[in-house]
């Protein structure tokens, strides 16, 4: 396949950036989108340029590193998949392929194509956890009984990678459905209602304070998710919120 | 995060909260008004109760006001707060089609259109009524409201403007309306039911007052 | 006398444990609160211990070189964990489940240590399902369990195929705990470049900030490596693109004893290769090998046509198939354990049966299990004379229900529908039993530096079974280093913080800077990439799962030929103050390149075959693994000196007093 490529490039957070095209060429129907810039990549080192920075690791869809707008879609056209899973077979002979990085305010980049997610990290800092020691002896793990309707769901929500297609695709750069995510796992087990209330409350807080947008449920967040986490959970992170204003 | 701003989920529901109350309110409107299709007489009474009515006077009406408000104005400063969320620099390419719906995404470009309609709509009955009720104060008079709306369409230019206007207003109940549910944190197996609800009536409704606006329009042509 | 000691304490070996958590010194929490600790890497091991640490009162600095640490590759572990529970009634315990890693270790792992892993892995159970883990749970309530590969009990717990991801996000949730409170500073996208010693203690590391490419001192009293395993040594593995040896080579260099290298897990169910372009491979879970049946054609001719495209393989005849896992063990048939499997496939391919492209390639086939299926759910639901395709619609439901997320994943990595026509599989690296020595504290050659998880060489032996890695990196980090720690650190009350002015700091900044401008100013006519495959070519051809003497000594001097052409023609773009990839993989590579070479130094001296260190010629007749108790039942400790080829071998005798060493046979 013969290809045009647009890549974002930016020297740093402060240099201003631009759209860069690149011709590519012999590239294989069966090379992941990654590959497809490494072959790139490639061909800027052979020629002493600077080869694209973007964000990888895993390369098998969970750790969630890997990132890019991909024709105006967040990992690209497929669904269900992280752009190291999308394959160039999605992609036609000849196409012009626009590749820019994750946009928020609250991902500001830090070169070419990589962002800087730590917001999500902050948000996770501020009550994504149970408060229970490690080192210290708990009760056996069948003393609590869950439902497993409420484990698998609660399963479903926590599947989540920490990606950001979901802030990336939502219009208003909102991070509802990861917070969500997490609010819900723990809304949903008996180990985390003890602390529901506050949890919350300072995650949202968190949320807004990183300059994230407001969420208008347009329910991109959840196409565009490689993991399928369903709004149910930004529902039930409203009502989580909405209990815990009232309880005061 | 200060206690008088609220929180992005406290903006939210008071968009659903304003936005239902909106719906309701568009609800009564449409009933009174279908009268005028159905029971002349019956609209002329209901109509001349809203305006002289204490209690919908002097309570209701500045609810009602106040809710139109503080639906518009949330709604635009969050449009101002999201497109900031953006960050300085935004997509070249933006494919918002392959993932959301246009309602859900042109929210606001209904609600101006929304808003400009209110202003002619304000115009043509509740400024007339105000200068009739409290400038002029004119006496009482149980009969006018039908004539009165009835010639409001006599132009065709006012009756395209009000029927496009409610295409818009359709549009936009179409997703307002049942992602209110969704802000609420109602969103459980009763929700699809509550959804098709929403629907239909976003779709009837408008359409209802686009049916009443040419119906006034025709029916005086053929006199 | 070895200078080795492994300080396993004294006592019957169920006791070990509780006798030393009673003897070893402790440090009181107002003491703690003067004690720094440096852990590297965040994964299982690394986050667990991180958090635990923290909670405990120590001072904790975490690094990591991916931007979160949410995303270390323990992450993509998937099938489960084992744990000695006893749930299910069907006889499990502790010895039990010591037992079996100890025979599926090849029976050169240490007894102790893995005695207390097993010890320990109902309490990893207890502490994550507190921590919100949302295991899969049975109707009534209760925990799920499944079972797993070479085992005779359901001892494994799980969440869907995400077990990894479960347990990792519950490691970062307790850690975010210590964030929060300040105990944690987490310096995330920073890459362990060296590791300082002051008076032969680990004291600190030398970090490189990857976002500014500025290089930072670090402090500490203590210093935990959990960096993960060095598959990537292979260039192509299912390890992360970023999993690296560096952290443990810098301590290795630095007077860390490395043992065991060439143990190499190579996990038979992975998705074949298909180009040159390949970046990294796929595992399917092993799981498939329960309904799945491998075979090639059994004639060459045919082989060569459904390479070539001309032959499809529903179309070859059931007797012209060759179903060798079968073939040569009756017993097992295509469960036999992962080391025998692979080596079968290579075995097909090498005599040139195989049917991909690029000839590495088996089939795993479903049709049978298909049919086997649709006529039992046919039969349950009452049709009494069902024709082929209803057989086959019904059994590929019974499929879709088992493993339809795998197959979905297989259908969007290699574009073929599983259910229509059979997989292709083909080994791959997997993870590495060897690693840092370590003594029972998990404490390497270096007093102060503890290494955790697949970075050190304890509990696996010569091969791993399935679903104990997650157990070993949670034991290590929840349950033993923050014990065994303490003991270390009691001497380092009075002690105070560490400086970073000290002409050690300032050596070890210095040799980095050096090493990192040799690195980019080379500007010759190979990119970082083109050497990383070659070292991979070399690993995967002639230390991969068969070697044999002549090749290892062919494979020490290309490795190091390769390293010489490295450092005279690598070209690194870019500017190293700023982040910069081609560097970070210079890094890596340059620290493979030395690796590579110990590793077929260890290959090429253990004149045996025992679990992933195959080699040709210490065979039975069939072809079956021939170990050498006699002559090798140490643990190879590598002492750096200067070169990887220089390295000196330093053993521990491995003791059996509470096991019977026997042969493993799966005919």
């Amino acid at each position: 396949m013969k290809l045009t490529l647009q890549i974002w490039r930016q020297e740093s957070a402060q240099a201003k950036g631009k759209l860069v095209s690149y011709p590519i060429d012999n590239i294989d129907e069966d090379m992941s989108f990654l590959e497809m810039l490494d072959v790139l990549n490639e061909s800027l080192v052979a020629k002493g340029d600077v080869p694209v920075e973007f964000d990888h690791d895993c390369r098998e869809g969970i750790c969630g590193m890997c990132s890019l707008q991909i024709n105006g879609e967040p990992h690209g056209p497929d669904r269900r998949v992280t752009t190291c899973q999308l394959h160039m077979r999605m992609f036609k002979d000849g196409d012009t392929i626009v590749i820019e990085p994750f946009r928020a305010k609250a991902f500001p980049v830090i070169k070419d194509l990589v962002v800087d997610r730590s917001a999500f990290d902050r948000i996770q800092h501020a009550g994504g956890y149970i408060s229970v020691n490690t080192s210290g002896k708990t009760t056996d793990a069948n003393a609590i009984l869950i439902p497993k309707e409420n484990a698998d769901k609660a399963m479903d929500a926590a599947t989540c990678i920490g990606c950001g297609a979901c802030v990336a695709a939502c219009k208003n750069a909102s991070a509802m459905l990861f917070t969500s995510a997490k609010v819900s796992q723990y809304a949903l087990l008996p180990q985390g209602r003890v602390e529901a209330t506050t949890r919350v409350q300072n995650m949202v807080r968190q949320m807004d304070l990183e300059g994230f947008g407001n969420c208008t449920n347009t329910g991109a967040c959840e196409v565009e998710c490689p993991k399928g986490i369903s709004l149910e959970n930004i529902a039930r992170m409203n009502r989580e919120f909405l209990g815990a204003k009232l309880k005061g | 995060m200060s206690n008088s701003v609220p929180s992005s989920i406290g903006r939210k529901i008071i968009m659903a909260l304003s936005g239902l109350f909106l719906v309701s309110f568009l609800g009564l409107h449409f009933g009174i008004n279908f009268l005028s299709v159905i029971a002349p007489d019956l609209f002329n009474e209901a109509s001349h109760f809203m305006g002289y009515n204490k209690l919908v006077q002097y309570v209701l009406q500045p609810v009602l006001v106040a809710g139109v408000i503080i639906h518009f104005l949330m709604g635009f400063v969050l449009e101002i707060e999201n497109k900031k969320a953006r960050g300085p620099v935004g997509y070249s390419k933006y494919n918002g089609g392959a993932n959301a719906s246009w309602m859900s995404r042109n929210m606001i470009l209904s609600g101006a259109v929304i808003l400009a309609f209110l202003a002619l709509h304000m115009y043509d009955f509740w400024y007339h009524e105000m200068v009739y009720k409290y400038i002029e104060v004119a006496p009482e008079d149980p009969t006018r409201y039908l004539p009165e709306t009835v010639h409001k369409f006599e132009s065709i230019t006012r009756t395209g403007i009000y029927g496009v206007s409610f295409i818009l207003l359709m549009l936009h109940l179409l997703h307002g309306f049942k992602s209110s549910f969704q802000s609420m944190g109602w969103n459980n197996k009763y929700s699809r039911a509550l959804e098709g609800f929403a629907k239909i009536y976003a779709i009837v409704i408008p359409l209802g007052f686009i049916f009443i606006a040419f119906y006034h329009h025709f029916n005086q042509l053929s006199h | 006398m070895s200078v080795l000691d492994s300080k396993i304490p004294e006592g019957p070996l169920a006791d070990k444990w509780t006798n030393h958590k009673n003897n070893i010194n402790l440090v009181n929490p107002a003491n703690k609160r003067n004690i720094d600790i440096i852990v590297v890497g965040t994964g299982l091991a690394g986050g667990a211990a991180a958090a635990t640490l923290a909670e405990l009162g120590y001072n904790v600095k975490t690094f990591c070189y991916q931007d979160s640490p949410r995303r270390a590759h323990s992450i993509a572990a998937q099938g489960g964990i084992n744990a000695a529970k006893n749930y299910q009634g069907d006889g499990d315990s502790n010895y039990r489940l010591f037992y079996d890693t100890v025979k599926g270790g090849d029976y050169r792992a240490r007894e102790a240590n893995v005695y207390r892993l097993a010890e320990v892995s109902g309490n990893i159970i207890d502490q994550c399902v507190a921590q919100g883990v949302p295991f899969a749970r049975e109707y009534g309530g209760q925990l799920d369990n499944r079972s797993f590969g070479g085992v005779l009990v359901s001892r494994t717990f799980y969440a869907k195929g995400q077990t990894g991801q479960q347990l990792l996000l519950g490691a970062y949730s307790a850690m975010n705990r210590q964030i929060n409170r300040g105990k944690i500073q987490a310096f995330n996208r920073h890459e362990m470049q060296d590791l300082v010693l002051v008076d032969g203690k680990a004291r600190g590391i030398i970090a490189r900030d990857m976002v500014t490419g500025e290089l930072e001192r670090h402090s500490a009293h203590a210093v935990v490596l959990a960096s993960g395993g060095y598959g990537n040594v292979f260039f192509l593995s299912t390890n992360a693109m970023g999993s690296n040896v560096t952290a443990a080579w810098r301590a290795h260099k630095r007077g860390a004893f490395f043992a065991n290298p060439c143990y190499t897990q190579i996990h038979p169910t992975c998705i074949p290769v298909s180009g040159d372009h390949q970046s990294k491979l796929t595992l399917m879970s092993e799981s498939l090998r329960n309904d799945g049946r491998i075979w090639v054609p059994a004639k060459l001719e045919d082989a060569q046509a459904v390479r070539e495209g001309r032959l499809k393989p529903v179309d070859i005849a059931e007797e012209d198939r060759d179903y060798y896992l079968e073939r040569r063990y009756p017993a097992f048939g295509n469960l036999v354990p992962r080391d025998v499997a692979s080596r079968a496939a290579k075995e097909r391919c090498d005599a040139g049966y195989g049917v991909n492209k690029t000839g590495e390639a088996v089939f795993l086939d479903f049709a049978s299990a298909i049919e086997r299926y649709g006529k039992e759910k046919a039969y349950t639901s009452g049709i009494k004379d069902p024709d082929a395709k209803t057989i086959r619609e019904l059994g590929e439901k019974v499929i879709e229900a088992k493993y339809g997320n795998l197959f979905q994943m297989y259908e969007k990595i290699v574009d073929q529908n599983p259910y229509k026509t059979p997989m292709m599989i083909y080994p791959a690296v997997h993870y590495t039993m060897g690693g840092l020595w370590v003594d029972y504290n998990l404490q390497t050659t270096i007093p102060g530096c503890y290494a955790a998880g697949e970075a050190n060489f304890s509990e696996h032996g010569a091969n791993r079974l399935g679903a104990s890695a997650l157990m070993q990196g949670l034991a290590d980090g929840y349950f033993v280093l923050p014990y065994t720690i303490g003991d270390y650190l009691s001497n380092d009350i009075r002690t105070g913080a560490i400086p970073t002015d000290s002409p050690e700091f300032e050596q070890a900044e210095k040799e980095v800077r050096d090493r990192i401008a040799k690195l980019t100013s080379a500007k010759g006519k190979h990119s970082v990439d083109y050497y990383h495959k070659k070292l991979g070519k070399i690993m995967w051809n002639k230390c991969g799962m068969a070697r044999n003497a002549k090749e290892l000594e062919e494979a020490i001097e290309e490795i190091a030929a390769l390293r010489a052409d490295f450092w005279e023609n690598v070209n690194v773009p870019g500017d190293p103050n700023s982040k910069n990839a081609e560097l970070e993989k210079a890094g890596r590579v340059a620290d493979f390149l030395e690796l590579g070479e110990l590793f077929a130094k260890d290959a090429l001296h253990r004149n045996e075959s025992c679990g992933g260190h195959f080699r040709e010629e210490y065979q039975t007749e069939d072809g079956e693994a021939l170990r050498d108790d006699e002559n090798f039942k140490y643990v190879a400790a590598w002492e750096y000196k200067g070169a990887p080829k220089d390295a000196v071998l330093h053993k521990e005798e491995l003791k059996y007093e509470n096991i019977e060493v026997k042969t493993r046979s799966y005919k």
